[in-house]
């Protein structure tokens, strides 16, 4: 019993990054449908961004997290006026390939630049090393602190979903596209501003997984991406509290999985619980069953 | 209208055979060297890849990002056959067995995924591939695990290649032409259309993913045996995307257009060699720069044939004509 609360605990540090990478995809392949394979590698950058800030520039760990989510919020919009706006009308494979493109340029811009090798991030100081016994449950500061940053990072986004008018014109565009145009809303505004949000997301999950599991290299991105897609389509695309529960589930089943059998097969389970979705309930947990029309 | 169609039989198989004389002319006089040969050897299985892939994205409009997957199956059942029969005999049951394995893994696969659409399929048999890799992986008493394979005996040669390429051609631009052909066509077009027009659309969107399956275990078959080695990461998530990215820059419904892209990417990976630590970053500009210049792919869903040199030639009679 201890020994399974013991692994949900770290399965829920490990679902935190899923869920905030999973709320990029989730909210980009709402507003425009598009599977966006470059926001894995925009979290790895969030995880490199941080990384110099933290070793060159010599930041606290806060300073680092914001500089990190600027400059990924910067960079996913850069990403999304340069590759993907071009193809508004386009065919979605077009767009796919596209963002397949800018997902390998900026893995391999990434590597020429910071070099293949793993780096691993400075060592923490200060109240970030403790931990404490609650029973016989190991938790440490690091694991409160990542579960603390997102779920304020999920009230914050869900504040600005619900109640601001940007929020509204989001929620708006992905509705209908066409009609949020009519009604006067900037569509392309709208989107550069979901892949800002998305981005940003992304860049504090970057940061947190480099803390957490303290190496970080410019692959990192690919199989949290996947996963954290999944997660995505588990909770229902397209839909905010969806990519929630969606990223806590399979991070907590992936922990468990390999805590109680062999880990190999740790990627192997998450991939057959999507196929289970996909068949049973291919809109997702929270997703609505539309009818098809002609 | 049987007349016609001989003449073209005709003139494919003397464009076949000139391919195939030439190329084997050039490898003999030692202008295609070893180091070029592999090239070549690449080329061949690329095309049987996209090719295939083509029959399911391009033509049956079903984004499969799988397709590395079945490929693995032939090249992991093939290897297994010709390291305990290392003769040809052995070679040809190899690339038999792997690529009916793989047909059969298609089927049982495609039944209950293929009902999903668009993305979501896209992302079952991306899923669905990743597993296959994951039970190679774990398979460590038959496949060796994450070591994988080696000293696989090596079989294929441009004459193999070749057979295996043009017939893998020939079989898919046939089975287009033909009516379960027009049938996956009309499922691409409008799938609740050709529902209503009496297409029975998953027993065709089933067909056309196992015969897709089953050239892709013809690749990875060939695969195995002309590289002497694999191992499950070869057959990763970025496969798929490689023999995906063929077909869309190639045109998605034009065979054509898959076999120039196979070439052209594999010339252009042989010569980027030189430039190894900016050969990706190369490579991921010119896709961004295609899909934004020309998203339909080179071929868009046209078809380059003999009769292209025709209309030329009749259009400078005509213009000759008029002067």
């Amino acid at each position: 019993m201890e020994r399974l609360l013991q692994q949900i605990i770290n399965g829920i540090s490990l679902g935190s990054i899923y869920a905030l990478i999973a709320l990029g995809y989730t909210m980009v392949y709402g507003i425009i449908k598009l599977i966006n394979f470059a926001h894995s590698d925009i979290y790895m950058l969030g995880a490199f961004i941080g990384y110099f800030s933290m070793t060159t520039l010599k930041l606290g760990f806060i300073p680092s997290l914001l500089l990190s989510m600027v400059f990924c919020t910067i960079i996913g919009v850069v990403i999304e006026k340069v590759a993907y706006k071009p193809l508004r009308h386009a065919t979605r494979i077009a767009v796919l390939i596209t963002a397949i493109g800018v997902s390998l340029f900026l893995e391999y811009t990434t590597m020429a630049i910071a070099g293949a090798n793993v780096r691993s991030y400075p060592p923490l100081t200060g109240i970030l090393t403790k931990s404490f016994m609650l029973g016989n449950i190991n938790i440490s500061m690091l694991q409160i602190l990542i579960l603390g940053i997102t779920i304020i990072l999920m009230i914050l986004l869900q504040f600005i979903v619900k109640k601001t008018r940007i929020g509204k014109a989001m929620r708006a565009v992905s509705l209908d596209s066409d009609a949020a145009e009519l009604m006067g809303i900037n569509v392309n505004t709208t989107i550069s501003f979901t892949f800002a949000l998305g981005s940003a997301l992304a860049g504090a999950a970057g940061i947190m997984v480099g803390i957490y599991y303290n190496s970080i290299n410019p692959l990192m991105g690919m199989l949290p991406g996947i996963k954290a897609f999944i997660a995505a389509v588990f909770g229902g695309i397209g839909i905010i509290p969806g990519a929630m529960i969606g990223g806590y589930f399979i991070g907590i089943v992936e922990v468990l999985v390999s805590g109680y059998s062999n880990s190999l097969y740790r990627d192997g389970v998450v991939f057959a619980i999507l196929i289970l979705v996909l068949i049973i309930k291919p809109t997702g947990l929270l997703g609505k069953n539309s009818r098809e029309k002609v | 209208m049987k007349k016609l169609f001989e003449i073209n039989w005709i003139k494919t198989l003397v464009s076949l055979i000139l391919t195939f004389v030439i190329i084997q002319l050039l490898i003999s006089l030692n202008i295609i060297n070893s180091y070029l040969q592999s090239t070549l050897a690449a080329i061949c299985i690329n095309i049987i890849l996209a090719v295939s892939l083509n029959l399911i994205t391009g033509f049956t409009g079903q984004f499969s990002l799988g397709h590395a997957g079945f490929m693995s199956i032939g090249a992991y059942v093939c290897a297994l056959i010709t390291l305990r029969i290392p003769t040809i005999p052995g070679f040809i049951l190899g690339v038999f067995a792997g690529a009916v394995t793989a047909a059969v893994i298609g089927v049982i696969v495609g039944l209950p995924t293929l009902r999903l659409r668009g993305d979501y399929l896209a992302i079952a048999t991306l899923g669905m591939a990743e597993i296959i890799r994951i039970i190679f992986l774990n398979m460590d008493k038959i496949t060796n695990g994450a070591a994988g394979l080696q000293d696989i005996p090596q079989f294929t040669n441009w004459a193999w290649l070749f057979l295996y390429t043009a017939g893998t051609i020939l079989i898919i631009s046939n089975f287009i032409k033909s009516s379960h052909g027009r049938a996956c066509i009309s499922i691409r077009e409008d799938e609740i259309a050709a529902e209503a027009m009496g297409v029975n659309s998953t027993r065709y969107k089933v067909t056309a993913f196992t015969i897709g399956a089953f050239f892709a275990g013809i690749a990875g078959a060939l695969y195995a045996s002309t590289f002497n080695f694999i191992d499950p990461k070869i057959f990763g998530f970025s496969k798929s995307i490689d023999i995906l990215v063929v077909v869309v820059l190639g045109g998605l419904g034009s065979i054509s257009g898959s076999i120039i892209a196979a070439i052209l990417l594999g010339i252009i990976t042989t010569y980027l060699q030189a430039f190894a630590n900016i050969q990706m970053i190369l490579y991921s500009l010119a896709l961004i720069i295609i899909m934004i210049f020309r998203p339909q792919g080179l071929m868009g869903s046209k078809e380059l044939s003999l009769s292209i040199f025709n209309r030329l030639g009749n259009s400078y009679k005509s213009k000759k004509g008029r002067v």
